[in-house]
C-alpha cells in the first residue's frame, strides 16, 4: 500500500463491485431462468428473483430430454465428461512422455521431432476442420468416443510445458538414479512424476475446461443424439428459433454445461491460474 | 538449453514419442496437408472430377467481395474485442491489485467467464439480448434504444464482440493483475515521494512496465477473435444478419459445410494458416526480446 486513502480504496471496492455484478450477471439470469416456468420465462421483462420451478425443470431435462429433445442431458453430462476427462488425461500422458523422450535421450530425429510437435501450436482445429474431418470419416471414426478425443489429444502447448519443466529439475537426480542402477522409465516413474505433480494438476483443470467446452468438432462428428456433448445439446435445442424454444429448459440445460467447469476454476482456482500462467510460457 | 546428463537406449525414445507423433501426424499434418493440396484443385458441382488449378482459388478469393467484406468484419471484430477486452481487464486488474479485503472474491467472481463453453456464452448473451423477451433489451429499451440484433447488422456485430469480450475478460484479467503484483513497489513509493500523483504513476510507471504483458494479451486476444470466437458466433448470430459476423473462420466453415465448395473453402483455411504462422511469430519473436524493461 503506497498511500492510504480510505476514499480512494472505497472506490476502488466499488468499481470491482460493479465490474464483478456485471461479470456475473448472464450467469445469474441463467440461473433465474432455469427456474422459472415457460410463461414466466416469455413475460417482458421476465422475473429477476428464482422461481419455483427449479426441481421441475433440472428433472425434467436431466432425465427425460426436454426442449423439443428426446435425449437425455444426462446422457449428455456423462459423454462431455469422458471426452473432458479423456482429452485431458490423455494430453498429460502423451506430452509428458514425449517430452521426457526429448529431454532425456538424444536420438536422430530428435529436433525434427521436436519441430514437428511445435509446428501443431500453430494451427487450431477450426483452421483444417474440413479435411480434418474427411479424415475422420475415412477412419469411419465419426459418432464415437475415439473420433471426439482422439484428434485433440496432440497437444504442443503440454509438451512444452512438461519440457521446459523437465529441463529444471537438476542433473544430480538423473546422476543419482543411474548410480543407483534406476533405468530411464524407473527414473520416470519414481522421479519425474512426483516431481511434476503440481504441473500436472494445474495442466489438468486447463484441460478439462478445454475438453468439456469444446464445440465445433463434436458439432461435426456427432450425428446421433446418443453422442452428443452437454454444449452441442444446447445448440441443437435453440435452433428451432425463439418462439418454439423453452427457455426454461434451455437455460437449466446451460447451468448443468457451465457448472462443472466453473466448479473446477472456482473450487481449484490455485492451480487454475497456475496453469493458465505457465501454458504461456 | 539442453540436458548434461541424458539416458541411453536406442529403441525407447522412438516409443515414448511414438503416440504423440502418430496423433499429429494422422490427424494434423495430414489434414494440414490435404488443404493445400485441395487448394489448387478444382471440384466439379458432383464432385465426380478434379482439376489442378494452380493459385486460381486464391486469385478467385481476391476477386471476391464477400470474402474481402469477411476480412473487414474480422479485423474490425478482432481490434474491438482486444482493444475493449484488454482496457476493461486492465481497469478492472488495476483497482483489484489497490484493494486487500475481498480481492479473493472479486477474483473469483472475475475469473468465471473463462471456463464457459463460447456456445454457452452465445446463448447467454443472445437471451439477455433477445428482442423478444431479452431482460437488457428491454433496459435498452427504456432509454430509448431498439434492440434488434436479428435486423442491424451494427448490432449483430455489437452483441458478438460483447459476449466475446465477457469470456476473455478473465483470462486478461488474471495475467493484467499477475503483471501489476510483479511490478516492485518501490519504484511506486519512489515516484510518490518524488510527487506523482495516482493517474502520472500509472501512465508514467506502471503502464510502461506492463507492456510486455499488455503485447503478449493483445496478441493472444487477436488470436482468440480470429479463432476461438466461432463457437460463440455460431451459437449467437450465425454470421448474420446479413454477412455483419461472418469472421474468416467462419466463412471457412460455412463454405465448407454448407456451401461445399471444397476446392475455395481449403484455400481460405491455407490463408488462414498463414495468418496464425505470422500471429505466432510475432508473439514468439517480439514478446520474448523487443519489449523488456
Amino acid at each position: 500500500m503506497i498511500e492510504n486513502r480510505p476514499l480512494s480504496t472505497f472506490f476502488a471496492h466499488l468499481i470491482l463491485c460493479v465490474g464483478a455484478a456485471m461479470v456475473a450477471l448472464p450467469l445469474y439470469v441463467t440461473f433465474v431462468a432455469s427456474t422459472l416456468t415457460p410463461e414466466q420465462v416469455l413475460q417482458s421483462p421476465m422475473p429477476m428473483l428464482p422461481g419455483s420451478e427449479m426441481v421441475e425443470n433440472y428433472k425434467k431435462v436431466l432425465f427425460e430430454g426436454g426442449a423439443g429433445q428426446t435425449a437425455q442431458v444426462g446422457k449428455m453430462m456423462v459423454n462431455s465428461l469422458i471426452t473432458a476427462l479423456v482429452i485431458a488425461i490423455g494430453k498429460i500422458v502423451i506430452s509428458m512422455l514425449s517430452a521426457f523422450a526429448i529431454v532425456y535421450f538424444r536420438f536422430p530425429g530428435r529436433t525434427l521431432a521436436f519441430w514437428l510437435i511445435f509446428v501443431t501450436l500453430m494451427l487450431p482445429v477450426e483452421v483444417r476442420i474440413l479435411p480434418t474431418y474427411q479424415v475422420i470419416s475415412d477412419l469411419k471414426l465419426l459418432d464415437s468416443y475415439y473420433g471426439l478425443t482422439v484428434p485433440l489429444i496432440a497437444s504442443a502447448t503440454a509438451t512444452f510445458l512438461f519440457r521446459q519443466f523437465f529441463l529444471t529439475v537438476p542433473d544430480e537426480l538423473v546422476e543419482a538414479a543411474k548410480i543407483d542402477g534406476a533405468g530411464p522409465m524407473r527414473f520416470f516413474k519414481d522421479v519425474l512424476l512426483p516431481l511434476s505433480k503440481t504441473n500436472i494438476a494445474a495442466l489438468f483443470v486447463i484441460l478439462f475446461i478445454y475438453g468439456w467446452n469444446q464445440y465445433l468438432w463434436p458439432l461435426l462428428i456427432t450425428t446421433q443424439e446418443s453422442m452428443y456433448t452437454v454444449v452441442i445439446g444446447i445448440k441443437r435445442m435453440i435452433s428451432g428459433g425463439d418462439a418454439g424454444t423453452e427457455w426454461n429448459l434451455v437455460m437449466a440445460t446451460a447451468m448443468l454445461a457451465l457448472m462443472p467447469p466453473v466448479l473446477v476454476v472456482v473450487l481449484m482456482q490455485k492451480w487454475f491460474v497456475k496453469g493458465l500462467v505457465d501454458s504461456e510460457k | 538449453m539442453e540436458k548434461r546428463v541424458v539416458f541411453d537406449s536406442k529403441l525407447l525414445p522412438y516409443l515414448l514419442i511414438a503416440p504423440q507423433l502418430v496423433i499429429t501426424g494422422v490427424f494434423f499434418f495430414w489434414p494440414a496437408g490435404q488443404a493445400l493440396y485441395q487448394s489448387f484443385l478444382e471440384q466439379d458441382a458432383f464432385g465426380n472430377s478434379v482439376t489442378f488449378v494452380g493459385l486460381k482459388n486464391f486469385i478467385a478469393l481476391l476477386h471476391d467481395e464477400t470474402y474481402l467484406e469477411s476480412f473487414k468484419t474480422t479485423a474490425i471484430f478482432s481490434v474491438a474485442v482486444a482493444v475493449l477486452g484488454l482496457s476493461l481487464s486492465l481497469f478492472l486488474a488495476t483497482q483489484a491489485d489497490r484493494v486487500i479485503k475481498g480481492s479473493r472474491w472479486y477474483r473469483t467472481v472475475l475469473i468465471a467467464p473463462y471456463a464457459v463453453a463460447p456456445a454457452i456464452v452465445g446463448v447467454l448473451w443472445m437471451f439477455l439480448l433477445s428482442p423478444s423477451l431479452g431482460l437488457l433489451t428491454h433496459a435498452l429499451a427504456a432509454v430509448g434504444i431498439e434492440w434488434d440484433h436479428n435486423m442491424n447488422q451494427t448490432q449483430g456485430l455489437l452483441l458478438v464482440i460483447v459476449a466475446a469480450v465477457w469470456k476473455q475478460i478473465s483470462y486478461n484479467f488474471i495475467f493484467f493483475l499477475a503483471g501489476l503484483q510483479s511490478i516492485p513497489k518501490s519504484l511506486i513509493e519512489a515516484a510518490s515521494i518524488d510527487g506523482a500523483g495516482r493517474t502520472r504513476r500509472f501512465w508514467d510507471i506502471i503502464f510502461p512496465l506492463l507492456t510486455p504483458t499488455t503485447f503478449f494479451l493483445f496478441v493472444v486476444n487477436m488470436v482468440y477473435a480470429f479463432f476461438d470466437t466461432f463457437a460463440i458466433i455460431d451459437a449467437s448470430t450465425k454470421g448474420g444478419p446479413g454477412r455483419a459476423t461472418e469472421i474468416l473462420v467462419y466463412k471457412v466453415y460455412h463454405d465448407g459445410f454448407k456451401g461445399l465448395d471444397l476446392g475455395a473453402s481449403a484455400a481460405q483455411s491455407v490463408v488462414l494458416m498463414v495468418i496464425v504462422i505470422a500471429l505466432t511469430f510475432l508473439q514468439f519473436r517480439y514478446v520474448e526480446r523487443k519489449v523488456q524493461y
